[in-house]
């Protein structure tokens, strides 16, 4: 990075001896203070990358292997497994989609959430971070951009998983690159903040209890392991789901990578992403203040 | 002299389901340079004070100037002026010792070559070049705060705030804490420290304002508090009659040598200069009331405490 090196320098020099910034001068120590914090973050990540991979494969290889694997190798498999019976071969299709969204999601809650109620609690680590030249809903920005980094990695890692463990035919093509990656980076965002409201609204012994009471419900629920138009015969339950940011993520990537399924309007997807990230990320910056400044 | 760091009127009123009312008005200047202590007991409002300082608790009126910088209206310009080392551990759990502080210089914008400079600097000056490598958890209560203070110094701040800094620790590292920021001042850093040690506060400080239920008592170098006792020694009569009479305060109070004598809970306490053949004195007047135990110390910055409120720093 020779160019942000330089760049250093020159915030150096200029605010430290007035104490009194220009407008450029703060805004490159905002920039600075925010870069340092995403090199720590990722030199930490790097260190434990083979736990963080861990995390990641663990959950999608498990399911794909039972699912799309050990299910459709059985004598009569499909009469085992009523959902791909009711997917029909395009089961493993769904799925792809489905379990990026679950690793989006994960990574999330993993990145922000859990560390946040370390955080908050007992180690109050939090106290120097919030103490950066920076204002503070920076600093819980910078949590979300460094969770969505993670969220893509993960997204990244599941997509080879999900496309050739399944021991049926996948049918995934990626038609439109922008939109692909608009989608991945506004849900890995998403997931950022939702993961910012978990971890500042929750009491850090209760983290736990999140798991089955918030991430679970919402993953089943998330149009993950079946296409929100399936569910046209329940209209209450088809309903229900769109207060759930998971649907938009799961749909946002049917529509991107496994185009063939049936999904959601596009530009739908992308104003209910751009809603929940806006509005996840308000709440999130919110509770933060609350809860690092008395 | 204009203060470095300036607190006017500074209220924090906590509302919840009890209402309290950490600071009550308090009002300090710190001059530049000056190591000064807050002394005060358990729930006088110190940490809250110095969270104010530090920008991580606002207040309900009142403000505070660091370097002419108000902390509310531009907190992230405020924290480039100051350090600070918390009443608790706050290292970073997740990175070594070497990396907190390297990682501390790259939020302050030091670019990658600097903050490897300083760090290895800062290592050096505060002895723990050798566990570097070591994480937080690893180290002792000590060695923890040593890394604190060479942390929060690590961009070069003008003041450093310290919240208790020795709770918790053993002798031999207090006097090691004393020493390195006495190193500071060396320095030209100013120091701002909380206590409840009074030998803390007279040991190492230039001037210290005395803080009980929120508000500033008084505010002058240790000597001048001293001082204003008008006795050099205080005795603590332990009086096996519980309610102390107040025929033996009236008679103690006509010995020769004795400033002022008021009732304690279990006894009666005596101001006194150094006068000579006091002590056998005292302990004729007293023993007909049933004196069971007699301490004898030099007046401290507690006797100032005590001759303020009528309680014990310690109670
Ligand atoms: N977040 C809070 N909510 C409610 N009350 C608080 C809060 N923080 C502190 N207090 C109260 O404010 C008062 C002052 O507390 P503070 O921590 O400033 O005292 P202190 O002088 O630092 O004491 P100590 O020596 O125990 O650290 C206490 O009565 C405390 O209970
Ligand atoms: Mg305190």
């Amino acid at each position: 990075m020779p160019t942000m090196e330089s760049e250093i320098e020159i915030a150096n020099s200029s605010t430290v001896q007035t104490g009194h910034g220009t407008a450029p001068a703060q805004g490159m120590q905002y920039t600075r203070a925010f870069a340092g914090l995403f090199l720590r973050d990722l030199h930490v990540l790097q260190r434990e990358k083979i736990p963080f991979l861990i995390r990641i494969v663990m959950n999608p290889l498990l399911f794909l292997f039972v699912f799309t694997y050990i299910m459709p190798h059985m004598s009569g498999g499909a009469v085992l497994n009523p959902t791909a019976q009711m997917a029909g071969a395009n089961f493993s299709t769904v799925l792809l989609p489905g379990l990026m969204a679950v690793a989006i999601m994960f990574s999330g809650i993993a990145a922000v959430a859990l560390p946040l109620a370390q955080e908050f609690g007992i180690t109050r680590e939090i106290d120097d971070r919030v103490m950066c030249p920076l204002p503070v809903s920076a600093v819980a920005i910078e949590k979300i951009v460094f969770s969505a980094l993670q969220s893509m990695i993960a997204a990244a890692i599941v997509f080879p998983l999900a496309y050739y463990v399944p021991a049926t035919p996948v049918y995934a093509h990626v038609n439109n690159w922008p939109f692909f990656m608009v989608v991945l980076a506004l849900a890995s965002l998403t997931s950022g903040a939702l993961g910012l409201v978990i971890g500042t609204s929750v009491k850090p012994q209760q983290i736990g209890l999140i798991f089955g009471t918030v991430v679970m419900p919402i993953t089943f629920l998330g149009c993950v392991y079946y296409p929100w138009a399936k569910l046209d015969a329940m209209p209450w339950l088809q309903r229900g789901v769109l207060i759930n940011p998971i649907v938009y993520m799961s749909e946002g990537l049917r529509a991107a990578v496994t185009p063939t399924l049936p999904h959601m309007n596009p530009i739908v997807i992308l104003l209910m992403l751009t809603f929940f990230l806006v509005f996840l990320t308000v709440v999130g910056i919110k509770g933060f203040l609350r809860r690092v400044i008395g | 002299m204009a203060s470095i760091v300036q607190v006017e009127g500074l209220r924090k009123v906590y509302e919840g389901k009890q209402r309290v009312v950490a600071l009550d008005g308090i009002a300090l200047g710190v001059r530049e340079g000056e190591l000064y202590g807050l002394l005060g007991p358990n729930g006088a409002g110190k940490t809250t004070a110095i969270s104010i300082c530090t920008t991580r608790v606002l207040p309900t009126s009142g403000a505070v100037r660091i370097a002419g910088i108000d902390v509310v209206e531009s907190p992230a310009l405020a924290r480039r002026l100051m350090g600070i080392v918390p009443q608790y551990n706050t290292l970073d759990r997740a990175c070594t010792i070497y990396e907190n502080i390297h990682f501390h210089c790259l939020y302050f914008g030091f670019s990658r070559t600097d903050a490897k400079q300083r760090t290895n600097q800062l290592l050096e000056q505060f002895h723990l070049t050798e566990r570097a490598d070591s994480y937080p958890s690893q180290l002792s209560g000590g060695l923890a705060q040593r890394v604190q203070i060479a942390r929060a110094i690590a961009h070069r701040p003008k003041v450093l705030f310290l919240d208790e800094p020795s709770a918790g620790l053993d002798p031999q590292s207090r006097i090691a804490m004393w020493d390195a920021v006495r190193g500071l001042r060396e320095e030209g850093i100013t120091v701002v420290l909380t206590t409840h040690y009074m030998e803390e506060a007279d040991e190492l400080c230039d001037r210290v304002a005395i803080i009980d239920h929120g508000k500033i008592l008084v505010e002058d170098t240790p000597a001048t508090l001293k001082g204003s006792v008008g006795a050099q020694k205080v005795y603590c009569l332990d009086l096996s009659d519980r309610d102390s009479p107040a025929a033996l305060v009236g008679q103690l109070k006509l010995v020769h040598g004795v400033r002022g004598v008021e009732p304690t809970s279990g006894g009666i306490r005596v101001f006194a200069d150094n006068a000579d053949g006091l002590l056998p004195e005292i302990v004729r007047v007293s023993n007909p009331y049933g004196l069971r135990d007699l301490t004898m110390t030099e007046t401290s910055l507690e006797t100032v405490f005590i001759r303020l409120t009528g309680r014990d720093l310690r109670e």
